[in-house]
């Protein structure tokens, strides 16, 4: 395989290292000396001296970027929407710009990118399920990045990593024009006569397989030049795939620094539980909510998923497990604390059960979900990915997402019979079932948002951002209430 | 009179104890197995690691045994005398071990891959049985099935060691031990069986082919252009004359459902098939071309429609109905050949597919009928050497079968270790 030659190897003595850096960065003045792309396959670890700080926040800077990837990827947005959610998410929290960028710092920048990549690969590779979704999330960030490169930069980047794919010859492309061509119907003829094919294992883009997208041949994949990024990605989680396996194999003889291990487990465990980035943090404005209030909240402000569980528990006086959790942790975000909690879920069972029965039983679930008992972890609010996609709710559930869960006709009676607002065989209507219908559960929601409460299409919980958490509904329903108060008070000023 | 062995060994029941002890004794090939699946002589982790699950009485179903050797593995199979046994994946550790293992550590990594094609998908299409029965005339399916399949798997995708396998009762099996498809991981295994399944949907959908990219008129992907070929002769002899599957109302119904939506040649066709009940499937499938024939010059993109969808049709009725999630996963089990159905006391043997179309489940050797065969035969041949138990019994082709399979097998695999170093050494 081909060894980066613009990289000081591992062996090469420190003294070395900078001569090496100086002369390059004065060849190439615009590229960056050490990291001379901005893609990276990641082959070779980094070795260089960085602090234990460093050490974390590049860390959680790429986790927070791949919890992101995470959650927006069960979203179902359409390419040209994602490719602008994570470029502005990415600039923000590790922005890795272009050769041609000026003011960025390339170095640092690249640096920070590659630390973050090894450190996490420490944290990911314990247990299978974590290297999987570790893989998962890289590649489509390889994948954004890749998308988004500079043509000429990703195409010396290709060079560089030299993949052996043979290309097709003249003689053999003829052989199979008929094949190829019924290959590619979409594409104009012209486009046809000007298109090359790499001929490869068709283990190397199981993708276009499964979607006969290539023609193959005795275990041989023709990939045109314009699928080519199948094969690089491909390539990019084939290496991924394995060197997290060697990782892992070797982790449990790993030297460990003590100082070191504490972090990589805890960023692991965050990853797990969904924290990192997508995840609820309460907003400074959230005001503390008192059992008494939960009712006139709950009608002004709960989401459609908690305002049915919230609806189920008033009438039947019990939900089952998943529902309990569902909606008590959002309540916890929304600020009822432990004590309110207990008060509250206590008066809602009313007389089904007895002081007894509940302190046995229920209060220790309760104080559990606060981080009070066990093993003391503070579970953040589901957030709609979370209610989306785990512990699909059985027949006798309440919890998950109405937008999801319920049948389109069920729907359509919880919503109508909720929010005055909507008006059976409306527009808007019409929309919501629509977005229901081709899988856009948060359009949906998103837009019943607009509707109940006078917020212009598009606008979204503000800056069009779509709903992605019950709590972020909330949240942005009691500031609106709060400026809708604002300026009554301020009109009323001026009045005076 | 005498009575043939045939008719004799149908008396024994495949259920008793001492039926398949005598078969797992005498006549079953352990030498010919280990070799097939280890692909060497010595053990390896092919063997070893390798997961065997056995139901023994009372459908109790043991999982994760594994055996140093051969002969571990025919102690264990007289001492527990399953029913039936199947064959899993090469795990990451020896599946026995899974106790001592810390969590997660045992990881299936390599197996064949496997394909199950079962009549019971075929209910649909099928006019002469239904259910759990199956006969020489339905049988056709399954062999349409197997000439489609071992054509595109050797053809497309380059593999050369397929074992058909007949599955005992209703179905076939297939294990391909190439070492590109031993290794093959789970997205990969799934991204063939993509690349392979073209029927697809529920009971309530009645087109169960879209393979054009959702285009009406698309063209076909040349693998799926070459098994077309292969099944029009199919198609005509199969489910025009011997299956007769517009014959019935149903059927004729569905074929018109399965026509695009033109009410002109639609209801035409209905009403001519109303009038004559009696034509043949045949009949009606000519009827279908002479209609749209006058297309072809006044409205060409309809004539091209009915084309495509005709195509569609020959797909439907003929193309493999693969079992997909047998494929998928390398953690999946399955039957090992040369047990007995419990069922019906057949021997699954393995099948050549280019005779796929002569095979008759009725014609499988069943285990009493080879016991007798073995009670009858004289003990030694006229050279003096005394033959295995399985020769001097009807199994003999298969197993020899089983044996020139795993050698080719092992040849190759031996091969591909020594060019390596050779290439090396020139560099």
């Amino acid at each position: 395989m081909f060894r980066p030659t613009t990289r000081p190897s591992a062996t090469a003595s420190s003294s070395l290292d900078v001569k090496l850096h100086k002369r390059q960065t004065v060849s190439s003045a615009s590229s960056s000396g050490r990291y001379p792309y901005r893609l990276n396959f990641y082959d070779r670890p980094p070795s260089l001296d960085i602090t234990l700080d460093e050490f974390e926040t590049c860390a959680i800077d790429r986790l927070r970027i791949l919890s992101h990837l995470e959650a927006l990827s069960h979203r179902n947005l359409p390419p040209a929407q994602l490719s602008t959610a994570i470029a502005t998410y990415t600039k923000q929290h590790l922005p890795l710009s272009a050769n041609t960028a000026r003011t960025a710092n390339l170095d640092d920048e690249r640096r920070r990118d590659e630390i973050g990549h090894w450190v996490l690969r420490l944290a990911f590779s314990r247990s299978p399920e974590l290297r999987a979704r570790f893989v998962r999330a890289e590649t489509m960030l390889f994948r954004h990045r890749f998308e988004t490169d500079d043509a000429s930069e990703r195409a010396a980047f290709l060079r560089h990593l030299a993949l052996d794919w043979a290309v097709v010859g003249e003689d053999e492309r003829s052989a199979y024009e008929s094949q190829l061509r019924k290959c590619m119907p979409w594409a104009r003829p012209e486009q046809f006569a000007a298109e090359s094919w790499f001929k490869v294992s068709w283990t190397a883009v199981p993708d276009l397989v499964a979607k006969r997208r290539v023609f193959v041949k005795q275990g041989m994949a023709y990939v045109p030049q314009s699928m080519q990024i199948s094969l690089v990605l491909q390539a990019f989680d084939t290496r991924l795939t394995r060197a997290l396996e060697v990782t892992a194999k070797n982790l449990p003889r790993l030297d460990e620094d003590e100082r070191l291990g504490p972090v990589i487990d805890h960023l692991a465990a965050s990853f797990l539980a969904g924290v990192g980035a997508g995840e609820y943090a309460p907003t400074d404005s959230t005001a503390a909510v008192t059992a008494e209030m939960v009712d006139d909240v709950a009608r002004k402000h709960f989401p459609p998923c908690m305002l049915n569980l919230y609806e189920r528990l008033k009438r039947d006086h019990h939900l089952k497990h998943f529902g309990r959790l569902q909606l008590g942790l959002f309540l916890k975000g929304i600020g009822l604390p432990l004590e309110e909690a207990v008060v509250f879920w206590r008066r809602m069972y009313g007389s089904t059960m007895t002081d007894d029965k509940f302190n046995k039983e229920y209060r220790y679930n309760i104080r559990h979900s606060y981080g009070q008992e066990g093993r003391r972890a503070n579970y953040p609010p589901k957030s709609c990915t979370q209610i989306l996609t785990s512990n699909q709710p059985g027949t006798q559930d309440s919890h998950g997402c109405p937008f999801r869960h319920f049948s389109p006709e069920n729907l359509q009676s919880f919503l109508l019979s909720t929010y005055p607002q909507l008006e059976r065989g409306s527009p808007d209507m019409r929309d919501i079932m629509d977005s229901v219908k081709s899988s856009h559960y948060h359009v949906a929601c998103t837009r019943v948002f607009e509707i109940t409460h006078n917020v212009k299409r598009g606008e979204g919980l503000g800056n069009s951002e779509s709903v992605s958490h019950p709590n972020k509904w909330t949240d942005r329903s009691r500031e609106l209430e709060k400026e809708k108060l604002a300026i009554l008070n301020g009109e009323d000023v001026k009045m005076e | 009179m005498a009575i043939s062995a045939k008719e004799q060994g149908m008396a024994y029941d495949p259920s008793s104890p001492q039926v398949m002890n005598a078969f797992y004794r005498r006549l079953f090939p352990y030498k010919a197995l280990f070799k097939w699946l280890n692909q060497a002589d010595v053990p390896g982790k092919l063997w070893t690691h390798r997961e065997f699950a056995f139901t023994i009485e009372n459908d109790v179903y043991i999982r994760y045994n594994s055996f140093n050797t051969a002969y571990d593995f025919q102690k264990e199979v007289l001492r527990l005398n399953p029913s039936r046994f199947e064959i899993g994946p090469q795990y990451s550790a020896r599946p026995r071990d899974r106790k001592t293992l810390p969590a997660g550590a045992l990881q299936p990594q390599r197996r064949e891959l496997v394909f199950d094609i079962d009549m019971t998908d075929y209910d649909e299409v099928r006019t002469c049985c239904s259910d759990k029965k199956i006969c020489k005339r339905c049988w056709g399916f399954i062999a349409a099935a197997v000439k489609v399949l071992d054509n595109a798997l050797r053809n497309t995708f380059g593999f050369k060691h397929l074992l058909w396998v007949y599955s005992g009762r209703r179905g076939i099996h297939c294990w391909i031990s190439d070492t590109l498809a031993i290794d093959l991981t789970d997205d990969q295994r799934r991204a063939l069986v993509t690349f392979l399944e073209v029927i697809k949907g529920s009971k309530e959908q009645v087109k169960k082919v879209n393979v054009r990219n959702g285009k009406d008129d698309g063209e076909l992907h040349p693998a799926l252009e070459d098994a077309l070929d292969d099944l029009r002769t199919e198609f005509s002899r199969l489910i025009l004359r011997d299956q007769e599957c517009f014959q019935s109302d149903q059927g004729w119904q569905t074929l018109l459902a399965l026509l695009p939506a033109n009410r002109e040649v639609t209801e035409s066709l209905r009403k001519l098939w109303e009038s004559s009940p009696d034509r043949s499937s045949e009949d009606k499938w000519v009827d279908i071309v002479g209609m749209i024939k006058t297309y072809k010059t006044s409205n060409p993109t309809l004539y091209r429609k009915y084309e495509k969808y005709m195509q569609d049709i020959v797909l439907q009725y003929t193309y493999p109905r693969i079992d997909a999630e047998v494929s998928k996963h390398r953690n999946h089990l399955l039957k090992s050949p040369f047990c007995v159905h419990p069922g019906t006391g057949r021997v699954c043997i393995p099948i050549d597919p280019d005779r796929a179309h002569e095979f008759d489940p009725e014609a499988v050797p069943h285990v009493g009928e080879l016991l007798v065969e073995l009670d009858n035969a004289p003990a030694a041949d006229s050279g003096g050497k005394i033959p295995e138990d399985y020769e001097r019994t009807s199994l003999k082709p298969y197993v020899e079968m089983l044996e020139r399979h795993a050698k080719a097998i092992m040849a190759d695999v031996r091969g591909a270790r020594r060019p390596v170093k050779e290439e090396t050494m020139e560099f």
